[in-house]
């Protein structure tokens, strides 16, 4: 495949411009702000956790395709899991971006669809933008 | 070449590209179309021979050496200040000073303007200026509890000059203004500012950064009072670029910075200022940068910059025609009078997927806010994508950029 479709899958353009868990919650527990100031992407995550575990999340902002495609993939891999594999699911991500995992032959499915961003590997310049997410959700769960 | 493009211009420019080494890199494995030229032209082989040359053969400090290398330095730095007066046809080389480039020309005078100012006086600026004749500006304001005004754009992205002399008022002390837009494109009708202003005896800096290399610059019969620009956006060294000031100015204005060659005489008590342009040149300048950037502006005379503009705007009529094409692409900075500059947004794409998307095809544009965030507000986007053309750039390499803008709206818009 060209790298350019592999960057851009069906799966990613889908994402971005239907997003997943778009908009605001009632009553978040958390929340942080992302900025990529070469992107001039910016990124407002809202999470609702209930005992250490994540029962809902929102995000909104405006973005490229790849970090809002992202941010849109995170929140469905998030929602209803606890606090502490979310974590461990982001550093899982950071693997996959950086191209230090291989892709699994049969990802569970609810993951399959984090390893699309395998591509980004080959723009290092738009790392940045796939990981925008995942660091401002760690910066949300910081507050505690 | 494109037989339109061709027919109506005498400029070789194959022969042009055959100057420009860097233009043979093939970006995975592709022909290098390169259009951020706006952020940074590339350099003809002349200049980086001269850079080279200087380091084997001259270098020196300047103005320090009784030896024979300090005074070939020393006259090579000299040479190339008579160059660019001749270029901006100052009246004195006293009148120009090399800086580091535009944005430490316009934090100088910002600087030291600042120290002749006093409360409620009021700046001049305008909506389209880069942050570097924004945020110094901005500082100050804050610092000095001065009053700065924007003239405001309209929706072709030109300046409103009738808002420009409702805003001149009393308590007017410099209008700062960019000649060439670099996200717009737009061309100022910088004549007629300065003519305004000076009616009101208020000073006109220009920044000249995108417009020396396609606009030809007699600072003389515009009668502005400063007109800084950079060495790097005109086919010359990085690092190096030129304050020209009024005599007149420049001796009002105190010193930027202090040091060595700024100096005539230092006592413990007091220091005496060296004469000008030296008064503004402290410490070890780049000196073979500025040799470099005389080497770049003879280059670019000898091609002439009526031709190169004419050139340049005819890629830019090209370019704008066939995006005009591409469904769901607004073209951003429509003025009248425009330098090679296409900004545009895609409505269905953010510019920074449109940068990786041309990227992947050999085109090298910007995608941003180019340091122009009031301009994106003004016209509601984040960013855009920008393609800047140069006096290298071919027509076929418009094709290839237009025909990835196609295969964006088919990723994306479709
Ligand atoms: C209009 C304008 N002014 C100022 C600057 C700043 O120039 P430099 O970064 O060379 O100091 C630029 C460059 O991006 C520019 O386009």
């Amino acid at each position: 495949m060209e790298p350019i479709r592999d960057l851009y899958q069906q799966v990613l353009l889908e994402h971005y411009k239907h997003p997943h868990n778009y908009g605001h919650l009632e009553h978040p527990t958390h929340q942080a702000d992302g900025d990529n100031p070469l992107c001039g992407d910016h990124i407002h995550l809202e999470l609702q956790v209930e005992n250490d575990t994540i029962v809902d999340v929102k995000f909104s902002g405006m973005g490229c395709a790849i970090s809002k495609a992202s941010a849109s993939i995170m929140t469905q891999a998030i929602k209803g899991k606890p606090v502490e594999e979310a974590k461990q699911l982001a550093d899982l991500f950071y693997q996959i971006v950086k191209g230090e995992t291989d892709v699994p032959e049969a990802p569970s499915s609810d993951l399959e669809e984090l390893f699309i961003f395998s591509g980004v590997r080959d723009f290092p310049t738009r790392v940045k933008c796939a990981t925008l997410a995942w660091h401002t959700l760690e910066d949300a769960l910081k507050q505690s | 070449m494109n037989p339109e493009v061709a027919a109506t211009v005498d400029l070789d420019v194959h022969s042009i590209r055959a100057d420009f080494p860097i233009l043979n890199v093939q970006p995975y494995g592709q022909h290098l179309a390169y259009f951020d030229n706006a952020a940074t032209t590339q350099k003809p082989q002349v200049v980086i021979d001269t850079l080279t040359q200087f380091y084997e053969q001259f270098n020196s400090n300047v103005h320090r050496g009784v030896h024979y290398l300090s005074q070939h330095a020393t006259e090579a730095y000299e040479k190339s200040r008579e160059i660019v007066r001749r270029f901006l046809n100052a009246r004195s080389t006293a009148e120009i000073v090399f800086v580091r480039g535009t944005t430490e020309a316009l934090n100088l005078l910002a600087t030291t303007f600042g120290k002749l100012l006093q409360p409620g006086d009021e700046i001049l600026i305008s909506m389209m200026e880069h942050h570097s004749n924004l945020v110094p500006w901005q500082i100050l304001a804050k610092e000095k509890e001065l009053k700065l005004k924007y003239i405001p754009i309209t929706e072709t992205g030109e300046l409103d000059l009738d808002a420009f002399e409702r805003l001149l008022s009393d308590r007017t002390r410099v209008v700062s203004i960019v000649h060439a837009s670099n996200s717009l494109g737009t061309v100022n009708p910088i004549e007629k500012i300065i003519e305004l202003a000076h009616q009101n005896d208020i000073p006109v800096i220009i920044d000249g950064a995108q417009a020396v290399a396609h606009i030809a610059v007699d600072v003389q019969s515009l009668d502005a009072d400063f007109y800084v620009f950079s060495g790097h956006k005109i086919y010359g060294p990085t690092g190096i670029g030129v304050l020209y000031g009024k005599e007149l100015w420049l001796d009002r204005l105190p010193p930027y910075q202090a040091g060595g060659d700024m100096i005539k005489r230092v006592t413990l008590e007091e220091t005496t200022y060296n004469v000008l342009p030296y008064k503004f040149e402290a410490g070890t300048p780049n000196i073979a940068g500025a040799v470099g950037l005389g080497v770049a502006l003879e280059y670019v005379q000898n091609i002439g910059l009526s031709k190169i503009a004419r050139y340049e705007t005819q890629l830019l009529e090209y370019a704008t025609r066939a995006v005009e094409e591409i469904p769901g692409l607004r073209i951003i900075g429509t003025a009248n009078q425009k330098i090679g500059v296409l900004s545009f947004v895609m409505d269905y794409t953010h510019p920074h997927d449109i940068g990786t998307i041309l990227d992947q095809a050999g085109v090298a544009i910007r995608a941003g806010h180019h340091c122009t965030q009031p301009v994106m507000d003004f016209f509601g986007v984040e960013g855009t994508a920008r393609a800047s053309f140069a006096v290298y750039n071919t027509p076929e390499e418009i094709d290839q950029m237009v025909k990835a803008l196609w295969q964006v709206y088919q990723l994306f818009g479709q």
